[in-house]
C-alpha cells in the first residue's frame, strides 16, 4: 500500500495524504450515518429520553402532592392510558409490586425521598434515574403479560443490593377488572 | 536522556504499587458477589472496597502514570532538563498526602460513597479533601508541562514541537480543564455540607458538574496509551509513523471533543432536557473520529514495519511482523480490546440503545475493557520500554513479559464479556450480593463466576508485571542506546501554527464546554426547589 519512493519524496507524501483523506472521509461518513440513525429512531419511533425538568420536595412527599402514599401505584386515565406513580427510598420502592396492563400506553412518574436511586425493568428497555428533588417521567408500553424484576441500579447506600421490586404485566381484560373497584392498583408477589 | 530518573521512577512505582493493591480489591469484589461465596454479612465492606478500587484506579493510578510519563517525555523529546523539579516533587507529595487522607476514612467505613461521590449522600470530609489534594498535585504537573514546552519554544523559534511533547501537553491541558467540573462540585457543593456549613444540596446539579469531569477523564487516561501508539510502538517494531500531521490532528480533536459530551452519562436523568442530551449524543459520536483516525495511522505504520521486514501481499505482511516483540503484542491486544470496547461505546452513546444497558453491568464491562484493557496494557508497554532507560539495566524476561501481556488480555476478555452479557439481561451495577435463586437471576450466576475467574487471571498478570519490573532493578547493568521516539515517513520540517501549538484548540475546548454546559448548569444553579437535605453516610452528622 505504501511505497516510499526515495527518488521523489513529494510523490509519496502526496500519496500518503490522499489515502489518509479517503479514510478520514469514510470515518466522517460513518459518524454521520450513526447520528442520522439516532435522529431517525428518535423522531420516527418517538424514542426520546425524558425531557421535562420538574421538581418535587422530598421532605413533603408524604404529606401533600401527587406522591402521597394513597396516590402511589397504577391508575387509569380518562383516555384509557395508565399512569404509574412510585417513590424510591433507602432501600425499597413504594409500591414494591407494580401491576400494569399489556398493550396499553403507560406513563411512569417517579421521585426519590432521600438519595439518588435508579430503576430498570429486566427484559425491557425501561431505564431511568430517580433523583431527590426531581420527577422522572417516561412513557412506555409492554408487549405481553409476564413478570419482571425491577432493581435499583444506582448505588444508594449500604442496603442498595437489597432494593428490588417486581413488575407484573397482566392482559388488558384482567387489568380492567382489577381496576373496576379500586382507584390505585398495586399487587403482591 | 532522562536526568530526573528518580522522579519518574517514583511516580511509576507508586502508581503500579497501588494498582496492584486495587486489582486485589477488584478481584475480591467479584468473588464476594459471585455464587462462589454466600451473601456478605456486612455489605458496607464491599462498598468500602468499591470506593477504594474506584478512587485508586480512576484518580490516583492513571494520574501518576500520566505525570511520570509526562516528565520523561518532557526531558526525552525536548532534550532539556526538566524545569521545576522541586515543584514536581511537591506535586508528588500532595498526591501522597491526598491519597492517605482519602483512604483512611474510606477504610474506616466513613466514606462508602463510591468514587463518583453521589450527593446528597455525604461522607467524612477528609475523603473529599484528599481527592482535591490529588487533583491539585496533578495541576502542578499540568502547569509544568506548559512551562517546559513554552521554554523550549522560545529557545527554538519556529521549530516543530516534537509529537510526543505536543500530545503530552494536549493531555495535560485536557486534564487541567476537565478536572474543574468535579472540583466545582467538591468545593461548592459537597465540602460545605461535609464540613457542616450547609445542609442541602442540588443533586441534579452535582451530577451535571461531575459529568463534566467523568467523560473527558477517560481521554486523559487514554492519552499516555495513544502517545505510546504513535511515538513508541512504530519505533520499537522497526517501522515508521505513517503521518505526523494526522497524529497531531487526532490529539487536538481529543482536546476539543472529549469535553462537551459528558451529558451522555445522564441520558436517563430527569434534570436535563432532551435537547442537550441530543447535542451531547452527537458530539460523543464525533469523539470517535480521532480514534478511528488513530487506528488507520497505526495500522499503516505497522504495515510499514512489516514491509521493511520483507512482508508481501495484501495480508501476507501480517506474518512478517515481530510478534515476539512485547510492544507488538501489547499494541495488538490493545487494539482488539479498543475495537470491542469502542463498539460498546457507540451503543452507549446512542440514547435509544443506551436505555437498555444504562447502569447495568454492561457499563462496568465497557469501561473495564477500554480502560483496564486497551489503556492499561499500554501502560505496561510504556513501563517495559522506559524501564531500562530508568534503571540502566537490561530487560531480560521477554518470555515472561509476553506471558504477562497474554494473561492480561485473556483475563480482561474473560472478565468483561460476561459482564456485557449479564448487563443486557438487566443485572444492575454495584451490588454487594445478588439473589441467584430468584427466577430471572439464576441464569446470570454462571456468567458472574466466569468474570471472577477472569479476574483471577488479571491478579496473576498484575503480580507477574510487578515481579518483572522489580527483577529488572537487579539485572545486568547495560548502557541502553539513546531513547528515541518514532520517526515519521515524512518528518515535519515546519508546521502550520495551529498544529505546532495548542492555543487555538484550548480556546475551542473552553468555548464548546461553555456552549454545551453553560445553559444546563446556570439553569440548575437557579433551581432552588431542587435543593434537598443531605443524607449522611457512615453514621456521621
Amino acid at each position: 500500500m505504501v511505497q516510499a519512493s526515495p527518488a521523489d519524496p513529494h510523490d509519496s507524501a502526496a500519496l500518503t495524504a490522499r489515502i489518509e483523506k479517503r479514510w478520514a472521509l469514510m470515518v466522517v461518513s460513518i459518524v454521520a450515518l450513526l447520528v442520522a440513525m439516532v435522529i431517525f429512531t428518535g423522531l420516527h419511533w418517538a424514542m426520546m429520553p425524558p425531557s421535562r425538568v420538574e421538581t418535587a420536595d422530598p421532605t413533603t412527599l408524604h404529606v401533600s402532592g401527587e406522591f402521597v402514599e394513597s396516590n402511589l401505584g397504577s391508575s387509569v386515565e380518562a383516555d384509557g392510558s395508565v399512569t404509574v406513580r412510585m417513590i424510591g427510598q433507602q432501600y425499597s420502592f413504594t409500591p414494591q409490586c407494580i401491576v400494569v396492563p399489556a398493550q396499553t400506553p403507560i406513563t411512569f412518574r417517579a421521585t426519590s425521598a432521600d438519595v439518588v436511586h435508579g430503576m430498570l425493568i429486566t427484559g425491557t428497555n425501561i431505564n431511568s434515574m430517580i433523583e431527590p428533588g426531581y420527577i422522572s417521567t417516561f412513557k412506555t408500553e409492554f408487549d405481553k403479560p409476564g413478570n419482571h424484576l425491577m432493581p435499583c441500579h444506582e448505588f444508594c447506600g449500604v442496603g442498595h443490593e437489597a432494593m428490588w421490586a417486581n413488575v407484573k404485566v397482566v392482559d388488558k381484560g384482567t387489568f380492567s377488572k382489577m381496576a373496576a373497584d379500586t382507584r390505585r392498583l398495586t399487587c403482591d408477589l | 536522556m532522562i536526568s530526573n530518573k528518580r522522579l519518574v521512577l517514583a511516580h511509576f512505582w507508586l502508581a503500579f504499587a497501588i494498582f496492584g493493591l486495587a486489582v486485589l480489591l477488584g478481584e475480591w469484589q467479584m468473588f464476594i458477589r459471585s455464587p462462589l461465596h454466600g451473601w456478605i454479612h456486612n455489605p458496607d465492606l464491599y462498598y468500602r472496597s468499591v470506593t477504594a478500587h474506584g478512587t485508586v484506579m480512576g484518580y490516583v493510578f492513571p494520574t501518576l502514570i500520566a505525570m511520570g510519563f509526562g516528565y520523561a517525555i518532557a526531558e526525552l523529546s525536548l532534550n532539556q532538563p526538566l524545569i521545576g523539579r522541586r515543584w514536581a516533587w511537591a506535586g508528588y507529595a500532595l498526591i501522597i498526602v491526598g491519597s492517605i487522607s482519602a483512604v483512611i476514612p474510606v477504610a474506616m467505613g466513613l466514606d462508602s460513597v463510591l468514587y463518583t461521590f453521589y450527593p446528597p449522600m455525604i461522607g467524612n470530609a477528609f475523603y473529599y479533601i484528599g481527592v482535591v489534594l490529588v487533583v491539585v498535585g496533578s495541576w502542578i504537573w499540568v502547569a509544568l508541562m506548559g512551562i517546559n514546552l513554552h521554554a523550549w519554544k522560545r529557545a527554538h523559534p519556529g521549530a516543530p514541537v516534537p509529537l510526543a511533547m505536543f500530545a503530552n501537553v494536549a493531555g495535560a491541558y485536557l486534564w487541567g480543564w476537565t478536572a474543574i467540573g468535579a472540583a466545582l462540585e467538591l468545593l461548592f457543593q459537597i465540602l460545605p455540607v461535609a464540613l457542616g456549613l450547609s445542609h442541602t444540596i442540588n443533586a441534579g446539579l452535582s451530577r451535571v458538574l461531575f459529568s463534566w469531569t467523568l467523560h473527558a477523564i477517560v481521554y486523559f487516561w487514554l492519552m499516555p496509551a495513544y502517545i505510546a501508539f504513535y511515538t513508541i510502538v512504530p519505533r520499537a517494531i522497526g517501522g515508521r509513523l505513517y503521518s505526523d500531521t494526522m497524529a497531531r490532528i487526532s490529539f487536538v480533536l481529543f482536546l476539543v471533543f472529549a469535553m462537551p459530551i459528558g451529558i451522555h452519562h445522564l441520558f436517563a436523568d430527569p434534570q436535563i432536557g432532551s435537547g442537550f442530551k441530543f447535542v451531547h449524543s452527537v458530539f460523543t459520536a464525533m469523539v470517535s473520529v480521532p480514534t478511528l483516525l488513530t487506528v488507520f495511522t497505526i495500522c499503516a505504520s505497522v504495515e510499514i514495519a512489516a514491509r521493511l521486514r520483507g512482508g508481501k501481499g495484501a495480508f501476507g505482511w501480517l506474518k512478517a511482523l515481530p510478534w515476539d516483540n512485547p510492544q507488538m503484542l501489547a499494541l495488538t491486544f490493545s487494539f482488539v480490546m479498543l475495537g470491542f470496547g469502542g463498539a460498546g461505546g457507540l451503543i452507549n452513546m446512542s440514547y435509544q440503545l443506551d436505555s437498555t444497558i444504562h447502569n447495568t453491568q454492561w457499563v462496568t464491562g465497557h469501561f473495564h475493557l477500554i480502560f483496564g484493557g486497551a489503556i492499561v496494557i499500554m501502560y505496561f508497554a510504556i513501563a517495559y520500554d522506559l524501564w531500562p532507560h530508568l534503571t540502566g539495566r537490561a530487560m531480560q524476561d521477554l518470555r515472561l513479559i509476553r506471558t504477562q501481556l497474554w494473561l492480561w488480555f485473556i483475563g480482561m476478555i474473560v472478565t468483561t464479556f460476561p459482564w456485557h452479557y449479564v448487563g443486557i439481561l438487566g443485572m444492575p451495577r454495584r451490588m454487594a450480593y445478588y439473589d441467584y435463586t430468584a427466577p430471572g437471576m439464576s441464569a446470570e450466576g454462571v456468567a458472574v463466576v466466569m468474570s471472577a475467574v477472569g479476574g483471577a487471571l488479571l491478579v496473576l498478570s498484575a503480580l507477574l508485571f510487578l515481579t518483572i519490573l522489580y527483577r529488572n532493578h537487579s539485572a545486568n547493568r547495560v548502557e541502553p542506546a539513546p531513547f528515541t521516539f518514532s520517526q515519521a515517513i515524512h518528518e515535519p520540517t515546519s508546521l502550520p501554527l495551529a498544529l505546532n501549538g495548542l492555543g487555538l484548540w484550548v480556546g475551542l475546548m473552553i468555548a464548546l464546554t461553555i456552549t454545551n454546559y453553560g445553559y444546563p448548569i446556570l439553569q440548575l444553579i437557579g433551581l432552588h426547589d431542587a435543593d434537598v437535605p443531605a443524607v449522611y453516610s457512615g453514621g456521621q452528622q
